[in-house]
């Protein structure tokens, strides 16, 4: 557990990830050769999944690096920093991450909803990290950033079966839960 | 958006990404050609196909540069979200494609438009594709964007900057009154970017970093992060100083811990805990927010503090106890990371009343941690083991109940460390400890721990009150092992012959059994040691089955090696070999049991004698004196620090000759110094036989000197102190171009004396069973003494000496003193010059002073003279 302190780097994010409640990759990028391959970073996350999806514990230490994580219904969200990193720090990302993504998917943050908008969620994790630097770590700038069209629907212009959907899905959470 | 394909999704099932074909997705991407464009279609085939990358599908690169090009046609739509994730598409191909290039000036374009939407991340994706060459011809707008008014577009330069700073660091640099002007912008992440860029942009500058550091802790910034950095900065600083809590920089990072930013406070407090020179006085702040931290509703503030506070009380225990009720609290915690912690703390800090209870607790939830806890556990336990001997039960048997559990090779390994080193400390534990580990060894798929418990039953088995009930296991391995394993089991086996006469004929029976295993090192050291048992002699089990050879491993290869290649009529000398220096650690002396174990994973490391003796061999001057005996351990300094030459001397002792070995620096950067020797005044009959000079020695650059000694006729006259004098030829030279004059000038510089002692001429080596040896042998060379060390305060402090000055390594741990004792008998053994055994027995007894009889034997009287004459 013997870590050197931080170097004074702006290289704090190794990786973000979201995956959904079988352990599946969403979508996750990482951003240095911690995990070189495809296979290793795999194995990682399944690691990762087995050790957070049932205690909802928010940060664990994983193969010599700090993950911290949130989840909703059918979804996980993963920032992982090394073993050294100021663990707020991370934290701050992942809680900008999760409300961004939660304004965009207008708070129902879920896997459906998160596949129906998979284009804004790519450009919100490009705006909150860049190449493992905390970009923009504020929720609300970072939605005005990634600036995708609400194609705004009020209730009533929604089809019938439209509205049933979604009433459906969400007593199918409700009851999930 | 994606309303149109919703439909089919939902035939398709949940996911409408699940199951896409690669080729099928890049067949679509000939859309993008269709005029006009449908931003809607071609966004949704772009998003496929960042899903598929992201997914870790490999497309080649043929494959991704047609789409590639086929993309480069999207530019022509002014819609948003496909420009942008177009942006992201060439980012993640940049890597794949060929001729990414093309896209330079469409993304030049973009970062310089009036769409701010658009600009900063072309700049982005614009830097991913772009090399040194090309940055020069961007140079200009990547300024402009550094000190754009928006925050994104300025970020976005910014980091591109530093990203770039890996390949075009001499280009970045010009970027620094860019960089210094964008630090004072309003938003809080320009700050943290411009900041992070002008740190890396003057990281090697040392003066400018300190002047940056205090120019950013008066003006006060606006960003946390920034703020982070900079407190990593100035711990840095700290750090290359070595400077403590007298400094600006502390004050500044102390001055942090009242910041109103968590982020921050925590920063600050985990900075003041890992320096260095922190004392119980400025932890007192650090520790205290973190003390706060602890009650936070929120996990992770709670695992940062607790995780801090851990670190603290590794050095500082007494640091921690004021939050012991805080941490209490946190032993049920629901993240199980931070109740291990809170309890490995507490065990840390606590008293020896808390154990049990704490035990207990953490053995609840053991299994649902994850290795890397564990082994944090298993850690505090031998800490705790060191503290409070007296509850080895309780401990003992919670390891052994994490032994029998799931779990991977680091942490079994720590547990059977634990346990080892439990048994070493501790008499009592013994027996409790070895039967855990033969337990263990039942069930051990690990070939490197079974090997290192087998040897441990060896050498500790044969001495407990019942020998005979470990026979068993050992047995069960010689069956049912692999043959590392068997192996490793004869030898215990044969040392419970070789020190059990009881059990010799039951041993006999078992080891004529391995006689026809399949392998051949198996087989061939039953037989070895069948034959030896077979002798009933105890010189000859002492010397070969429980004491084994104390040769440096690299060194037999390379004497057995050049035996190999001139063959003489004389045969193989084993005193002619270098000894194993003795390791801090002692676990690692070489058994023969465990060798074969980690021959496989690791090969034994050239030690640092086997280095020398390399060096020295290569100096025709010393080939006629025989191998390398012994150098001593840590250099003697022969010049006060800061002085203008800096000489260190070791000694290398040989059968007859010392080599003094002269590391010299020359520390003033106006002069060149030519043929460097260093004079040595002897008397006592040493004699100079030769000086080897050292022909250069430029500024800041370490070279070596060689001056040889004859050793006194007389064998008993073995010590001495001389007059050491450098002499060398000056040359004045430019201290910028290090050009020095024709013209020089002898000079001579007077260092301190060189004392050799009788540690010099004895080689640690351990004996792993002492009455064996000695015994071996025997009373022929036995002289006793009897002395009165006035001046030494505890026994303690007279074995240190007595082991200090004669050069011998304590044996069966007889250098610890058990508390409240007031008299103690010391082992020693060692070889002395000319490879003749020597074992010492010190009895002290404290009186007054120490009084100390000490009875030397040896296999040369000679040796024992010296040896027994030494101390006095």
């Amino acid at each position: 557990m013997e870590v050197p302190p931080p170097e004074p780097s702006l290289y704090t994010v190794k990786a973000i990830a979201i995956m959904d409640n079988d352990g599946n990759r969403m979508i996750a990028k990482y951003y240095d050769d911690t995990f070189p391959t495809t296979k290793e970073q795999k194995a990682f996350e399944k690691n990762l999944f087995n050790k957070t999806h049932r205690a909802n514990a928010e940060i664990i230490m994983l193969e010599g690096l700090t993950c911290v994580y949130r989840s909703n219904v059918d979804l996980f969200f993963y920032v992982i920093g090394s073993a050294n990193e100021n663990e707020l720090i991370l934290v701050s990302v992942l809680n900008a991450f999760y409300d961004a993504i939660s304004q965009i998917l207008r708070k129902n943050v879920e896997k459906r909803a998160l596949l129906e908008n998979l284009d804004a969620t790519f450009l919100a994790m490009d705006e909150i990290c860049d190449g493992g630097i905390i970009l923009e770590a504020d929720p609300m700038s970072v939605v005005q950033r990634v600036a995708i069209r609400m194609d705004d629907v009020p209730l009533g212009e929604q089809t019938v079966a439209q509205v049933i959907q979604s009433a459906k899905e969400q007593i199918k959470w409700s009851l999930l839960k | 958006m994606l309303k149109r394909d919703k439909k089919e999704e939902e035939e398709a099932g949940g996911n409408p990404f699940f199951n896409l074909e690669k080729t099928s997705v890049l067949q679509e991407a000939r859309t993008f050609n269709d005029t006009p464009i449908n931003p809607r279609k071609c966004c949704h085939i772009l998003t496929k196909i960042l899903y598929l990358l992201n997914q870790g599908e490999h497309i080649g690169t043929t494959e991704a540069t047609e789409t590639f090009f086929a993309m480069t046609k999207l530019f022509q739509s002014k819609d948003t979200t496909l420009r942008r994730m177009c942006y992201m598409v060439i980012k993640e191909m940049a890597t794949i494609s060929d001729d990414v290039i093309i896209v330079t000036s469409s993304l030049t374009k973009d970062m310089t438009g009036k769409e701010d939407q658009f600009r900063g991340p072309a700049i982005r994706a614009l830097t991913k594709i772009t090399d040194t060459t090309m940055l020069q011809s961007i140079e200009r707008y990547m300024k402009q964007a550094i000190v754009d008014k928006n925050a994104s577009v300025s970020s976005a330069a910014l980091t591109s900057s530093l990203h770039l700073m890996k390949t075009s660091h001499d280009v970045i640099k010009r970027w620094v009154n860019e960089a210094q002007e964008a630090v004072s912008s309003s938003d809080i992440m320009v700050q943290y970017h411009a900041l992070g860029l002008l740190y890396h942009i003057r990281k090697n500058d040392k003066l400018a970093v300190t002047k940056l550091v205090s120019k950013f802790t008066r003006h006060s910034l606006k960003s946390p992060y920034a703020y982070c950095l900079l407190i990593r900065i100035a711990c840095k600083l700290l750090e290359e100083d070595d400077a403590g809590s007298d400094s600006p920089m502390f004050d500044f990072i102390e001055s942090c811990l009242r910041h109103k930013s968590e982020m921050v406070i925590y920063e600050a407090a985990h900075a003041i805990v890992n320096m260095k020179h922190t004392g119980t006085k400025e932890l007192a702040p650090a520790v205290s927010v973190l003390q706060l931290f602890l009650g936070s509703p929120k996990p992770t503030l709670r695992f940062a503090a607790v995780r801090t506070l851990n670190k603290v009380a590794m050095k500082h225990p007494s640091a921690v106890t004021a939050c012991n009720l805080d941490l209490e609290n946190l032993i049920t915690d629901v993240n199980r990371s931070i109740a291990t912690l809170a309890i490995t703390t507490l065990l840390k800090t606590g008293s020896e009343s808390s154990v049990d209870r704490l035990m207990k607790q953490i053995s609840s939830f053991m299994s649902e941690i994850s290795d890397e806890f564990k082994i944090v556990v298993v850690e505090a336990i031998k800490s705790l083991c060191m503290k409070f001997p007296r509850k080895h039960g309780v401990m003992m048997t919670f390891l052994s109940s994490m032994l029998r559990e799931e779990g991977g090779f680091d942490y079994k390994k720590a547990i059977v460390d634990t346990i080892i080193s439990i048994v070493e400390e501790n008499p009592e534990a013994k027996e409790a400890g070895l039967a855990h580990l033969c337990e263990f060894i039942e069930d051990c798929e690990h070939t490197v721990l079974a090997t290192r418990i087998l040897h441990l039953l060896g050498r500790e088995g044969p001495r407990t009150l019942n020998p005979a009930k470990y026979i068993r296991f050992i047995y069960n391995r010689v069956i049912l092992e692999n043959a590392a394993v068997r192996a490793a089991a004869v030898t215990a086996l044969a040392k419970f012959g070789a020190h059990c006469q009881n059990l010799l004929p039951s041993i006999i029976v078992l080891l004529e059994r391995s006689e026809l295993d399949m392998d051949d090192e198996v087989r061939d050291r039953a037989t070895l040691y069948l034959n030896i048992l077979k002798e009933h002699q105890m010189a000859l089990n002492s010397a070969f089955i429980l004491n084994g050879l104390q040769v440096s491993i690299v060194g037999l290869e390379r004497a057995l090696h050049s035996y190999y290649q001139e063959p003489s009529e004389t045969s193989f000398d084993m005193k002619s070999v270098p000894l194993a220096t003795q390791p801090l650690t002692e676990q690692k002396a070489s058994a023969p049991g465990e060798i074969s174990g980690a021959k496989s994973s690791e090969k034994v490391a050239a030690s640092r004698q086997d280095v020398y003796a390399e060096q020295l061999s290569s100096i025709p001057e010393f080939a006629s004196i025989g191998p390398l005996f012994k150098s001593s351990s840590l250099p003697v300094e022969l010049t006060e620090a800061e002085t203008e030459y800096a000489v260190q001397c070791i000694k290398h002792t040989f059968a007859n000759h010392i080599v003094l070995q002269f590391d010299c620096t020359n520390t003033l950067n106006d002069q060149f110094l030519e043929d460097v020797t260093v004079q040595v005044e002897t008397n006592d009959g040493f004699e100079v036989l030769k000086y080897i000079p050292t022909p250069k020695l430029a500024y800041n650059v370490t070279s070596t000197t060689y001056t040889l000694l004859q050793l006194p006729e007389e064998p008993s006259q073995v010590t001495g102190t001389f007059t050491c004098t450098m002499k060398f030829v000056v040359k004045d030279c430019d201290p910028n171009t290090g050009e020095p004059d024709d013209e020089g000038y002898e000079d001579e510089y007077v260092l301190e004396d060189l004392e050799i002692a009788v540690g010099d001429h004895v080689q640690k080596v351990m004996k792993p069973n002492f009455g064996a040896s000695w015994d071996e042998i025997g009373p022929e060379n036995e002289l006793e003494d009897t002395y009165a060390l006035s001046n030494m305060k505890s026994l303690d402090e007279a074995i240190k000496n007595i082991k200090d000055y004669l050069g011998m390594q304590p044996c069966e741990r007889s250098d610890k003193v058990p508390e409240g004792k007031s008299s103690h008998t010391l082992y020693l053994a060692g070889v002395y010059r000319g490879g003749h055994d020597i074992l010492a027995r010190a009895k002290l007894a404290m009186g007054d002073g120490v009084t100390m009889q000490i009875t030397v034997r040896s296999t040369d009287p000679h040796a024992s003279e010296v040896i027994a004459s030494a101390v006095g």
